[in-house]
């Protein structure tokens, strides 16, 4: 099932025509149908300020086309590249094919800082306030869960899991009290809460943008560290691999990806899981080659994902409900083959 | 007196939290020879190889490596020196065992550039000299626990390091692969000048192998010189509690150990 060399970089390829490819048909769809052609003259026009391309295209299109849904599909598309990515960093750091930022509780940590910021109507950072308080949340939770799960300096797998978990339950708590007090508010949390990326605009782009491209950067520059990392840290230490630093650069890079995609979309959950995992099934576990291949896939999925929410079924089912239901079942599948291994 | 390199401790003292692991730990290895660590379980031989590697600082008095302390190295040019072989191996992502070799290519090969001809000559002999070369394309998660052990071997090899630190390095291998390995380490002492420093359980192994023997009981040097002169009942007696016999067996070529099973 593994696949050489070539095979993976026509993979890596494919996907990233793919993806380009849904997002321009992904454009076209919805209530209001446009074709191909005139979504990539929108486009140019826009990018070009010449309006002379805009003849004879309905004057609506412009608008649907570059306000309305390129900011949502383009947002789409960075949360799963970036939710993947933070993923296939997390299972390497912490060792554990389990790991993704919502089984380890960030997701939950990071929604939780989001809904305070919005219930406390924070706005001394601007657009940046949501998805600060949504970083510091994950980070802190992220050092609870390591504080929880770790004994004489070393992690266990499944307390991982399981701290996780718990922290995860509380924080859950934590949300529901908030949407308490926050009275008549409160639907602007939930709604926030079960993620969306109905009504973003380009600024939430601009944000996940340079939160993935710093992520990406970060993680392909220690990707081979993060591959030596995987046989434990005694090794890495004599193999050469600063492994208490890359670890913590790695996790804090990690962390800041997943709030700033929490942070603008809601809690999507297992994407993390299900991209690195398959992908690792095609690739392989080398994380120079993961990485890149995991982040496309990761974007491909979730831009389909929304996409059939927003324009194929007859109401939009929030993308984090869609996302958890075809995903919670996967997770079973992956635990339930990893019990029996280890028996 | 301070070695002309190799490893020096003086007055090291290492806890894990409540417990003391190492207490005013005062030793020399000299390059080029083959060291036995024996003692008991929690005597703090693993806690001692985890200090050379500068895996651990101690709490108390210093490590130095060539004149050095341990310390003040990068983490990358110390591991182009020392090898560790450690005792557990868990691994839960599908590398070949290719792979897994390759990775002790790591300190040699720059962060960008991709493995050369020099690399994967040294992957291929270290693979060759453990024998693992037939299951290379294998995946280390589904190997058994011997086989695992024997292809961190064969990594610490391909690191060519002049000194090569074996944590019970050989404790889940049948007697054949045993001695494949511990051959393998004493043809490099005895022709390439390499150094060895072994925590081995088997005293019999330790007797047949190594140069120095270093006997440990709780966080101290009981006794460290030429196997010859260290290796007595007395010794052991003192360290393990055992009544023994040493004794020259003509069949190994080598002092062996006899213990009174039961009576």
């Amino acid at each position: 099932m593994r696949q050489s060399g070539y095979t993976i970089w026509l993979l890596t390829l494919s996907l990233a025509a793919a993806t380009c490819g849904a997002i321009v048909y992904a454009t076209g769809m919805g209530h209001i149908a446009v074709s191909g052609g005139d979504i990539l003259r929108v486009i140019a026009a826009r990018v070009t300020s010449n309006s002379a391309l805009l003849a004879g295209i309905d004057p609506v299109f412009p608008f649907v086309v570059f306000d309305v849904r390129l900011p949502r599909i383009l947002t789409a598309t960075l949360v799963g590249g970036g939710l993947a990515m933070s993923g296939v960093i997390y299972q390497g750091i912490l060792l554990n094919p389990l790991a993704d930022p919502y089984t380890l509780g960030v997701s939950s940590g990071a929604a939780f800082g989001a809904a305070l910021a919005l219930l406390a109507n924070l706005t001394m950072m601007g657009h940046f306030s949501v998805p600060l308080f949504a970083f510091g949340g994950a980070a802190l939770t992220l050092l609870v869960v390591l504080y929880l799960s770790s004994f004489n300096g070393q992690i266990s797998a499944n307390t991982l899991i399981l701290s996780g978990v718990i922290v995860g339950a509380i924080l859950a708590a934590g949300i529901s009290f908030l949407k308490y007090l926050a009275d008549e508010q409160v639907s602007v949390i939930i709604f926030w809460l079960m993620g969306s990326f109905a009504s973003r605009t380009w600024a939430d782009v601009a944000v996940v943008a340079g939160a993935v491209l710093c992520g990406l950067v970060l993680s392909l520059f220690y990707a081979r560290d993060l591959n030596i990392l995987s046989l434990g840290s005694r090794s890495a230490d004599t193999l050469g691999v600063e492994s208490t630093r890359v670890r913590w650069i790695l996790l804090l890079g990690a962390s800041l990806v997943t709030a700033v995609c929490v942070s603008v979309s809601g809690i999507i959950g297992f994407i993390g899981l299900i991209v690195p995992h398959l992908m690792r099934f095609l690739v392989g576990p080398d994380n120079r080659k993961l990485l890149p291949v995991s982040i496309l896939a990761g974007a491909l999925l979730l831009l389909v994902a929304d996409t059939v929410t927003r324009a194929v079924l007859p109401v939009e089912v929030p993308i984090g409900v869609l996302t958890a239901l075809i995903g919670g079942p996967f997770f079973c599948v992956i635990f339930r083959r990893r019990q029996r291994r280890a028996i | 007196m301070t070695p002309a390199s190799g490893f020096g401790l003086t007055g090291v003292d290492f806890a894990y939290g409540e417990t003391q692991a190492l207490a005013g730990l005062d030793i020399s290895l000299a390059p080029g020879r083959f060291y036995g660590i024996v003692g008991p379980n929690g005597c703090g031989k693993t806690t001692f190889l985890d200090l050379l590697t500068g895996g651990k600082s101690p709490d108390q008095g210093s490590v130095t490596f060539e004149n050095r302390p341990v310390a003040e190295y990068r983490r990358r040019d110390l591991a182009r020196m020392v090898a560790l072989v450690p005792q557990d191996f868990g691994i839960d992502f599908a590398f070949t065992v290719q792979e897994v070799v390759l990775m002790g290519r790591h300190p040699h090969i720059s962060r960008f550039a991709s493995p050369g001809a020099e690399d994967w000559r040294q992957v291929d002999a270290a693979m060759e000299a453990i024998g693992i070369s037939h299951f290379k394309d294998r995946f280390v998660n589904e190997l058994s626990g011997g086989e695992k052990q024997r292809v961190v071997v064969a990594r610490a090899l391909a690191q060519q390091t002049p000194y090569l630190l074996f944590d019970e390095a050989t404790s889940s291998l049948d007697v054949q692969y045993t001695m494949q390995i511990f051959n393998v380490a004493k043809k490099l002492v005895q022709e390439e000048d390499r150094t060895v420093i072994a925590v081995i359980h088997n005293l019999n192994l330790a007797a047949a192998y190594c140069d120095e023997l270093i006997f440990m009981q709780k966080g101290t040097v009981a006794a460290c010189g030429p196997t010859d002169t260290v290796l007595d009942p007395a010794m052991i007696k003192k360290v393990f509690g055992v009544e023994s016999r040493v004794a020259f067996d003509e069949f190994s070529n080598t002092q062996q150990i006899s213990f009174r099973y039961w009576s």
